[in-house]
């Protein structure tokens, strides 16, 4: 008995027979892994290597750094080399692996040493590991060499560990979807002896390297790290082999994180850490940015650090999102229970304490209940992100203009109070200042209306309060009116200006929404192509202020670039983003250096083009903001694109349908209209020889040759008819269960006539199998082939059928003894209107066996002629065996 | 009936030849009035005529006379003689058509009529003898086993000589109308019934095949 739930899901199996049939076609990826430099991956690498080329595997060496090792460098002799591409940079010469050369040399496996390389500018990808990725997709094997420290989510591990923080780094997936991880162990002691002996560092350097990096500890850290990793991926193969086997339930989705990040988090710590909880769980996870009011206000490095995180999160496999709200515990707990996350993930730092954080971590106890709360402590370094100084402050500084403003402001209040006292209490005037404040806080922002609420109390001070035009106060109870009054200016400066902030925030998401909602509501009316690009180029023109182009593929999947003003764009650049679906130019980790950015028009079913975004070379780039908006539009645009695809298809497809309606009325039209004189003039001339028993013999003859000709002009009637019904493809077969021996009589019987002179041997095993056919057309395939047969081959010449199941076809065979197929026409005879002999008085048009040949094609066989061996032809056919029908019940 | 004035006129001459007497209609209207007024022994039918469905015409004909109906019929589609078959007419014939032919299938038709019976009811075809009382089958003078489905199939068969009897038709009368779609029953059984009771069973002569429509028992010429 087994239970049901234990069995493999369906899906579940699916996706990993998909998973497998993607990979087969992909090359295979080989990584020999190792706790730090000088273990031996390279050495093991090209061991390896040498091993396949002495099996005959076809081997090059794509890029393999020797760093001056002897027994490298050894190794390497016998091994066909790559050439390294060189290029210029900044007056120097830089050799770096060429891709190009490696996709058009195309072998069978490739050597790339050193996977976490980053590439020379001027290259096509930022890194490294992304050229791999293309040579695998290109279905070349690729080996390649990697130590423990370059891995993403344990970067941060290993520069706490040994100090040092490497640059270059390779995201986990690349790793974790390897097809194989060789672990190249080395126990410390024995690197460290290889290490003086200068076997891994020119002596020099060798030196300095083992004090720094080399410790004993680092090395027994880093080694324990290598292992565990390498012990994870097992693990993981091990289940993947264990679901296969018997189902362990997928996931929980219990087991999904959400991690929150925030300012603080630009260590990354937080999304590290909860890459690493996922990926052991085998578990999804998100992270999330709640963009509260007062954070929107941050100044704009760090609101890019922010960015920055979550780009990380979204390189280590988490799904991102910013969420724009209020209250940041709600938003986060809405996210992780509509994403079915049961776990929240946070930063905890060292200034965790203040009242913020606390009432943070409470209100989300409060709301989540059935939520695991986890804290990361974040590190204490990590307080001050480093200032790149080149974003320009973003956040609303007013200018000087507006202090002059505030200072105005004072001056007019003071100057149309001055003459009142008289007429109204001195509470009233301050209570003008005030309203100074407020217009001064809502037209020029907070630091204007502070002023003005600092100048207004100085003023009310200098020039109402008694004694005048001092600043002393002989009441005392004026001093509660000026800090009454200064309070109540910066409380109400701040509300109005934050007010003010996020009317503008609100415009501005706003703005980009209705700059979506109207391009979408646009494009949902096109109908052609051309106004798509017109509309689209319009709207992002009007949205970035940025030239852009649309480029569509033809036919062959190749992007044109027809239309005027596509000079300067590099269509090999845009046709590799249209290949692989990925962007690429300016401000992406594919070719950078280009001027242009190259987005993918992906759309639900294929990428349907692509958009070409010029930027204006005074500025650094685009904004996150404006980078998702710019996707969301590529997106909008490959949907409208892909619309317009499949109206023309459908519009197609009516035309098509509208002219095969036509096509069946003439056929049946023109069969009947045929059909019917045909039949009488043959019915009239077998009447005439009935009645003529007795008449001259001559005529006798005549009339019978009129009944023969009508019968042969309805038979190529009949076959142009069937030809012309099978190649509008508009013969529907009607399969059913039947019986070979059945149809070879039921076509003796159709031949009986044209057989005469003919004797006909038949081979037909009496346990035949039942073929699921079209009875009626594969007896025309058979009449057709013994008609062909007997019009070929003299009187008295045997022909025979046989039949007998062929693997999983049946196979029929009809043979003759005549003169045979010429040579070298064994296939032209199957087409139209080719005859075996030219010059033959042989009657007939030559539709017979292309007939044949589609009715058997469209059966799922095959029809081939060739010439006995004894003499004579061949004609055999195939018609695929399904499993036998359900055996029937005797009921005796 | 036939529309067709020449095929109508070889068809006639043909059939008064034999010493027949026809009447002739060329429409579907005259052709009810003229088979309820003469009452002919037998009705040869074109499918196309000018004013409507020939199939209509055997409905009509069959709901109140069992005369034997030869349907003929320009189009190939076979679906439409299974058809005319299953409502009720007896055998058709493709045009073009020799008069040799249909001269053939009118005798068979007409001579269908007196049904199978009798306490004493017995078939011979070829070196085939058939006791229906007895349910004994001698093939040259030994005797033939077969199991109750083929002999059921081949008493249908033998029931309606020189008819065609479609696959839903005999599906329903051997195996019951719950096997209709089951047509490889009966491939295999006609399979049995000819390796057991034909003497070439690629080349049957009783038991012959209508591709696509059904199976037909011929008797005996003469």
């Amino acid at each position: 008995m087994t239970d049901p739930d234990q069995r493999p899901s369906p899906d579940a199996l699916l996706a990993q027979v998909q998973q497998e049939e993607a990979q087969a076609k992909r090359g295979k990826l080989k990584i020999f892994f190792g706790a730090c430099a000088g273990v031996g991956k390279t050495y093991g690498m090209l061991s390896a290597a040498r091993q396949l080329r002495d099996q005959g595997r076809d081997v090059v060496v794509g890029v393999v750094e020797t760093h001056g090792r002897s027994e490298t460098a050894a190794l390497l002799a016998g091994l066909e080399m790559l050439p390294l591409r060189e290029t210029s940079y900044r007056g120097n010469t830089l050799r770096e692996f060429d891709l190009d050369g490696a996709l058009q040399r195309h072998p069978e496996v490739i050597l790339v040493d050193e996977l976490a390389h980053s590439n020379a500018p001027g290259a096509r990808h930022l890194k490294r590991w992304q050229d791999v990725a293309e040579l695998l997709d290109a279905g070349i094997d690729v080996y390649t060499t990697l130590n423990v420290q370059h891995l993403e989510s344990l970067n941060d591990v290993v520069g706490g560990v040994t100090g040092i923080r490497v640059q270059e780094t390779v995201p986990d997936r690349v790793f974790d979807h390897s097809e194989e991880v060789l672990l190249v162990d080395l126990p410390p002691d024995d690197l460290l002896i290889r290490l003086k002996r200068g076997q891994v560092y020119v002596p020099e350097q060798a030196r300095h390297a083992a004090d720094n990096f080399f410790r004993k500890g680092n090395l027994v850290a880093l080694r324990e790290l290598a292992l565990r990793r390498t012990a994870e991926r097992v693990d993981e193969q091990m289940q993947g082999v264990r679901r296969t086997a018997f189902q362990s339930p997928v996931w929980q989705t219990g087991d999904s994180l959400l991690a929150c990040v925030g300012p603080e988090d630009s260590d990354g710590r937080v999304v590290r850490v909860a890459a690493r909880m996922a990926a052991r769980r085998q578990a999804e996870w998100h992270c999330v940015y709640v963009e509260t009011p007062s954070l929107e206000r941050l100044p704009h490095p760090r609101r890019e650090a922010v960015l920055a995180t979550l780009k990380l999160a979204e390189q280590l496999g988490a799904e991102t999102a910013v969420l724009a709200a209020r209250d940041a515990p709600a938003a986060a707990l809405d996210y992780a229970r509509q994403h079915n996350l049961g776990r929240i993930v946070l930063g905890r730092g060292p200034h965790s304490g203040r009242w913020s954080w606390q009432s943070f971590m409470r209100r989300l106890g409060q709301l989540a209940s059935d939520v695991d709360i986890l804290t990361v402590a974040r590190q204490a370094s990590a307080a001050a992100p480093q200032t790149r100084g080149v974003a320009p402050e973003r956040s609303p500084r007013s200018p000087l203009r507006h202090y002059a403003y505030a200072v105005a402001v004072c001056l007019a209040i003071t100057l149309v109070a001055t003459p009142l006292p008289p007429y109204i209490d001195r509470a009233n005037i301050v209570m003008l200042y005030l309203l100074g404040v407020v217009g001064m806080a809502y037209r020029c922002g907070r630091g204007p209306s502070i002023l003005t609420a600092v100048l207004g109390v100085l003023s009310f001070d200098f020039f109402f309060v008694p004694p005048r035009f001092t600043f002393a106060v002989s009441d005392v109870q004026y001093v509660l009116t000026f800090v009454v009054m200064l309070i109540v200016g910066f409380v109400i400066g701040h509300l109005t200006s934050g007010l003010r902030y996020e009317a503008r925030m609100a415009r501005y998401r706003e703005g980009r929404a209705r700059n979506l909602y109207e391009l979408a509501k646009a494009l949902s009316s096109t109908l052609t192509e051309e106004q798509v690009i017109d509309i689209s180029t319009r709207s992002l023109q009007a949205s970035f202020q940025s030239r852009t182009r649309i480029l569509l593929p033809d036919d062959h999947d190749k992007l044109r670039a027809d239309s005027a003003g596509s000079e300067d764009i590099d269509l090999g650049v845009a046709q590799w983003c249209f290949d692989h679906n990925e962007p690429a130019g300016a401000g992406t980790g594919t070719l950078p250096g280009r001027a242009h950015q190259y987005l993918p028009l992906a759309a639900p079913m294929r990428v349907r083009g692509v958009l070409v975004i010029s930027q204006e070379p005074s500025r650094s780039g685009l904004l996150p903001e404006q980078q998702r908006l710019l996707e969301a539009f590529a997106a909008l645009i490959g949907i409208a694109l892909e619309r317009i695809h499949f109206v023309t298809v459908a519009r197609d497809t009516l035309v098509k349908m509208e002219s095969e309606r036509l096509r069946n009325a003439l056929l049946t039209a023109l069969s009947h209209d045929l059909r019917t004189p045909l039949t009488a003039l043959v019915g009239l001339a077998e009447t005439l020889s009935l009645s003529m028993t007795t008449s001259a013999p001559q005529q006798r003859a005549q009339v019978d040759a009129i009944h023969r000709q009508a019968r042969a002009t309805f038979r190529i009637v009949d076959n142009l008819l069937q030809m012309a019904r099978l190649e509008s493809g508009q013969v529907e077969l009607r399969r059913d269960w039947q019986s070979m021996e059945e149809i070879v009589s039921a076509a003796l019987r159709e031949t009986g006539g044209s057989l005469t002179g003919h004797p006909v041997t038949l081979n037909l095993p009496a346990e035949l199998p039942l073929v699921r056919c079209d009875a009626l057309l594969v007896e025309r395939v058979l009449v057709n082939l013994l008609e062909n047969a007997a019009k070929y081959t003299p009187e008295g010449i045997p022909l025979g059928i046989s039949a007998r199941p062929s693997g999983d076809a049946l196979e029929v065979e009809v043979w003759d003894g005549g003169p045979g197929v010429p040579p070298g026409q064994e296939e032209a005879i199957f087409h139209r209107f080719v005859r075996g002999g030219r010059e033959t008085a042989v009657p007939g048009v030559g539709l017979g066996l292309a007939i044949s040949r589609a009715i058997v094609e469209a059966h799922g066989g095959r029809i081939r002629a060739d010439n006995r061996a004894e003499g004579g032809a061949r004609f055999r056919f195939t018609l695929p065996l399904e499993p036998q029908p359900a055996a029937m019940e005797e009921g005796e | 009936m036939e529309d067709e004035r020449e095929i109508r006129r070889f068809v006639k001459s043909a059939l008064e030849t034999e010493g027949y007497r026809v009447f002739e209609a060329d429409t579907v209207a005259r052709g009810l009035i003229e088979a309820a007024t003469r009452k002919p022994e037998l009705v040869i039918l074109d499918l196309g005529l000018p004013d409507g469905d020939g199939l209509d015409l055997i409905r009509g004909v069959r709901a109140w006379s069992g005369m034997p109906i030869i349907v003929l019929s320009a189009r190939v589609d076979e679906r439409d003689k299974v058809e005319a078959l299953d409502l009720g007419a007896n055998d058709y014939l493709t045009k073009p058509f020799g008069i040799a032919e249909l001269l053939a299938r009118v005798r068979a038709a007409l001579r269908s009529q007196p049904q199978l019976g009798g306490p004493d009811a017995k078939v011979r075809f070829g070196n085939v003898g058939v006791d229906l009382t007895a349910r004994r089958i001698v093939k040259n003078g030994a005797e033939v086993h077969l199991t109750q489905r083929e002999y059921r199939l081949l008493l249908t068969l033998l029931n309606q000589p020189g008819k065609v009897l479609t696959h839903r038709q005999l599906l329903r009368d051997v195996w019951g109308p719950a096997h209709v779609e089951h047509s490889h029953y009966l491939r295999i059984y006609m399979g049995h019934l000819r390796h057991k009771l034909e003497d070439d069973p690629a080349r049957p002569r009783f038991l012959l095949t209508e591709t696509g429509v059904g199976y037909r028992f011929l008797p005996d010429e003469g």
